[in-house]
């Protein structure tokens, strides 16, 4: 009881040293700068439900904007509608529409550049061209915020969460479509991308360049141009993630590109074009995941070392593996093939023959594409056969010699 | 009754019908002969609408049959082999033909004179040659028709189904019918046929009633009679 | 109306005839076992939807093919004698036609199906893709019945209408691909799109393969670039023009058969 009661003293003496500021068509500040302009550092503005047609709002001093009832922030498509330049501002509560767009400059619906300790939440973004754009800001929090693009093409529209050279950023839980890239991080290290959904994106549905340390979990990323594209990074860690519907001509679940030392693990792949690309990566450990119905589940380019593909299930897909080359350094050992035909006479649970999941065709395919026609025609599985018995353009060394005849459960 | 006239065929080069024209206007047993292969079975097939002449029209009735098929109505078929599908039973194979046209509504008694009662329900493919030409005489015979077409009739029946057969003809030439049968065996057309009809490779050779043949060529056997009738036309190398 | 009547009452025994075979038990005891056998051993439906797919498109236009010959030689003469009772040819043909490509259908039907209704196909979202491969595996059945007594009718000598049959069958399953693949490879410098789908719409077989494919491999098929596969496969422009396709090729052999019955001696 005393604990409670000094919580509460504690409370009511930050609400009399911090003030509060309201807005609205009948308060003392009708317009939300002004608010600001008479606010103190580390006071809470609170603006009533309302339209504010606002665009290139500077905030330099650490503050609480909290809309209530979902105020409108109307940027009447002339620029950005809040440039954050302070540390410590929390924006939360808010429906943006609006934004300007332009070819020369990017604007963006909440804007930061050398402002730490941010959090961005709760807010409805639509018609963005950029949605959270935050340069050079650590320690930021951007939660359950909805983002929402034109749905236009890819040179017209931006991303929806944009974070350039942050360290230890968390975004969570936030909604993400119509949009160029939904989640986009360059030089980013020591970040957390949790729980949020991207899709209907044009080009990515998450995008890391150059970025280390970082990890995404739990994260929904469907009907994208492609899922995520992690390029040029080190140490990301891929957990529990779900790609879906990402289809198209060059589109992926998951592209990697020269990155090292990531983790692959507990994700679901289903109904995708190339579950995941993989492009000049090397250490790279596949663990638990499941690839159903995809066109291709690993498509490798370029040269990649010391992968271990382990303990994953492979269902249905049209190819499991495919290759471009005829050498292989990566281990591919317990993992469960739908189309594994063998047989386990010692019952150890592990088939008594190899699997070699190169099929031919995926050759002929890569060579010329329209052969995909033929996909799983019987003359097919002759051609696919006989290249197994002997192979001869496939890697001899490519199996997985000790295939799961059960699918894997974690 | 039938009007064939002018009509040929040629399966490729092998002329199988020169020519041909016949007509028959009144009831009575015809018996269509000739060697192996000089196109009895064909002619009789022209008329059923089997086999489609080149040239040439037949009118049944008046009818020509390339027009319409209901005149098949009149005619009733006994074709030379038996065989049946295998996995219908004796009872459903005459449904079908009843099924089909108009029958005979005392058709069980022919069932029972070939004693065919028990086999009734047995399937077509467990009984022996001999039954299955008994069922196919049966089946030919309990139509109601104007016209019969017999080909090779008894052959596979044993003689006290033969006497039967030959009874069952003649019965149905008393009701008034016109029957075409062609068969190798002599006697059956000294017995039953009033007129013959002899082809020889597709061409009709002789046309006359059995009484005048052995009258003019003064010979008792028929078969003395038609070998003498056909070489005083000057035809050689003939075979019977 | 009385000439339906006819062809009602000749496809009626061909159906018996057919059904009390021994063959066609043993075609449905096949699909019987195959069915329990395949779900038994891995218990997924879509994975057995795969392997059922690879079976039907091979194996029911040889059966097709195989009765289709079979019942018209066997019962060539009993036909004769049909031909000479008072109903139209084209009945007949059609009558047995239906008689013998239904009784085989029925045979995939309950042999297949059955398997997956006990193993709770009912609440799978597997049952559009099973559906689909039941139809397919009917239109190739009808579609190789037609075919062959197609041919059997244009080839007295029975030796001759067996091996132009199952050449025939072969040339679709096997071979025609073999030239597919070897024209695509050859001209791939040049368009090809449309070429290839051409050619897959030109066989039956192929053409039932494209309809599973739309279903079960889309991710594979929208990788490639061309315009015209994307609008082919994308859209239900695929399904669309497949379906009738397949409907075609279900239909014209028929309609051959019977076109060229009418013409032909017996």
């Amino acid at each position: 009881m005393s604990r409670f009661l000094g919580i509460l003293t504690c409370l009511m003496i930050s609400a009399s040293v911090f003030g509060q500021i309201e807005v609205c068509s009948d308060c003392q500040f009708k317009t939300v700068p002004s608010a600001i302009e008479s606010a103190s550092p580390h006071d809470t503005v609170l603006v009533h439900k309302g339209i504010y047609p606002i665009h290139n709002m500077v905030i330099t001093k650490p503050i609480t904007l909290r809309g209530l009832n979902r105020p409108v922030l109307d940027g009447e498509d002339k620029g950005y509608i809040v440039k954050i330049l302070s540390d410590s501002v929390s924006f939360t509560g808010f429906d943006i529409r609006r934004v300007g767009i332009s070819h020369t400059e990017d604007y963006a619906a909440i804007y930061s550049f050398r402002a730490d300790y941010l959090e961005i939440s709760d807010n409805h973004l639509e018609d963005v061209f950029f949605g959270i754009r935050l340069e050079k800001s650590s320690n930021v929090v951007v939660k359950d915020n909805i983002v929402k693009g034109r749905f236009s093409r890819e040179f017209d529209s931006g991303n929806g969460i944009h974070l350039w050279h942050c360290k230890n950023a968390r975004v969570e839980g936030n909604d993400l479509s119509g949009l160029r890239d939904g989640i986009y991080f360059e030089f980013v290290d020591d970040s957390y991308v949790i729980a949020n959904r991207s899709h209907h994106n044009t080009r990515y549905g998450l995008h890391y360049m150059f970025s280390n340390d970082d990890d995404y979990l739990d994260n929904y990323f469907y009907n994208n141009g492609a899922g995520v594209a992690v390029m040029f990074s080190k140490n990301i860690k891929m957990i529990n993630n779900r790609f879906s519907h990402n289809w198209g001509t060059s589109s992926y679940g998951l592209l990697l590109k020269e990155i090292y030392d990531a983790e692959i693990k507990m994700n679901l792949f289903e109904k995708n074009t190339v579950a995941i690309s993989v492009d000049g990566s090397s250490r790279i450990y596949y663990r638990n995941n499941d690839f159903i119905q995809n066109g291709w589940a690993i498509r490798v380019t370029g040269g990649c070392y010391v992968n271990q593909f382990t303990s994953n299930n492979f269902i249905s897909n049209s190819f499991d593996v495919s290759y471009n080359s005829k050498l292989n350094d990566n281990l591919f050992q317990g993992n469960f093939w739908s189309s594994y035909s063998g047989y386990d006479i010692d019952r150890d649970g592990w088939g008594d023959i190899p699997y070699r999941p190169v099929k031919l065709f995926s050759y002929v395919v890569n060579r010329t594409p329209e052969t995909i026609v033929l996909l799983r025609s019987f003359f097919i599985d002759i051609i696919n056969f006989s290249e197994r018995v002997t192979p001869v353009f496939t890697p001899d060394n490519l199996m997985d010699d000790q295939p799961s005849m059960k699918k894997i459960k974690w | 009754m039938v009007a064939i006239q002018e009509i040929s065929k040629k399966y490729r080069k092998l002329e199988v019908l020169k020519d041909i024209s016949l007509e028959f206007n009144e009831p009575g047993i015809i018996g269509i002969l000739g060697p192996n292969g000089s196109g009895k079975t064909t002619l009789l097939k022209t008329i059923l609408g089997m086999v489609l002449p080149d040239n040439g029209t037949i009118r049944v009735n008046g009818i020509d049959i390339s027009k319409d098929y209901n005149y098949r109505n009149e005619i009733a078929y006994l074709p030379q082999i038996a065989t049946f599908p295998e996995n219908l039973s004796v009872k459903e194979l005459l449904a079908i033909i009843r099924d089909l046209r108009a029958v005979d509504s005392k058709y069980m008694e022919l069932v029972s004179l070939f004693g065919l009662e028990q086999f009734l329900s047995e399937k077509l493919g467990n009984l022996s040659g001999g039954t299955r030409q008994k069922v196919n005489v049966v089946l030919s015979f309990m139509c109601k028709s104007e016209i019969l077409i017999l080909d090779e009739p008894t052959v596979g029946l044993d003689p006290v189904s033969t006497v039967k057969l030959k009874e069952l003809i003649k019965s149905h030439r008393d009701m008034g019918k016109l029957i075409l049968l062609t068969t190798h065996i002599m006697g059956i057309v000294d017995e039953l046929a009033d007129e013959i009809v002899y082809l020889l490779e597709g061409r009709m050779v002789y046309r006359g009633f059995v009484t005048d043949l052995k009258l003019s060529t003064q010979q008792d056997s028929l078969e003395r009679a038609i070998v003498n009738e056909i070489h005083g036309k000057d035809v050689v190398d003939l075979q019977i | 109306m009385k000439f339906t009547e006819k062809m009602w009452l000749i496809f009626k025994y061909s159906f018996k005839d057919m059904i009390r075979a021994k063959w066609i038990i043993v075609y449905l005891l096949f699909y019987l076992l195959l069915g329990f056998i395949l779900l038994f051993l891995n218990n997924d439906l879509s994975s057995s939807v795969i392997t059922i797919m690879n079976i039907i498109i091979i194996l029911t236009p040889l059966i097709g093919t195989l009765f289709g010959v079979m019942f018209y030689y066997n019962s060539r003469e009993f036909t004769e004698l049909l031909i000479a009772q008072p109903i139209r040819r084209s009945r007949i043909f059609m009558g047995q036609y239906l008689g013998v490509s239904l009784s085989l259908s029925l045979s995939l039907v309950i042999g297949l199906g059955l398997p997956f209704l006990i193993f709770g196909l009912a609440n799978s979202a597997e049952i559009f893709n099973f559906i689909m491969l039941i139809f397919i595996g009917m239109a190739l059945t009808f579609s190789f019945t037609g075919l062959s007594m197609w041919i059997s009718l244009r080839n007295s000598n029975r030796i001759k209408g067996f091996g132009y049959s199952v050449l025939l069958w072969l040339f679709f399953a096997v071979i025609y691909d073999g030239i597919f693949l070897s024209l695509l490879l050859i001209f791939e410098n040049y368009p090809i799109d449309q070429f290839s789908l051409l050619m897959s719409m030109l066989n039956p077989i192929d053409l039932s393969r494209i309809l599973v494919l739309i279903k079960l491999d889309i991710s594979a098929l929208m990788g490639y670039t061309g315009a015209v596969f994307q609008t082919f496969f994308g859209s239900n422009w695929g399904i669309v023009i497949s379906g009738i396709m397949l409907l075609l090729w279900m239909t014209t052999p028929a309609y051959m058969m019977v076109r060229s019955s009418k013409r032909r001696d017996f």
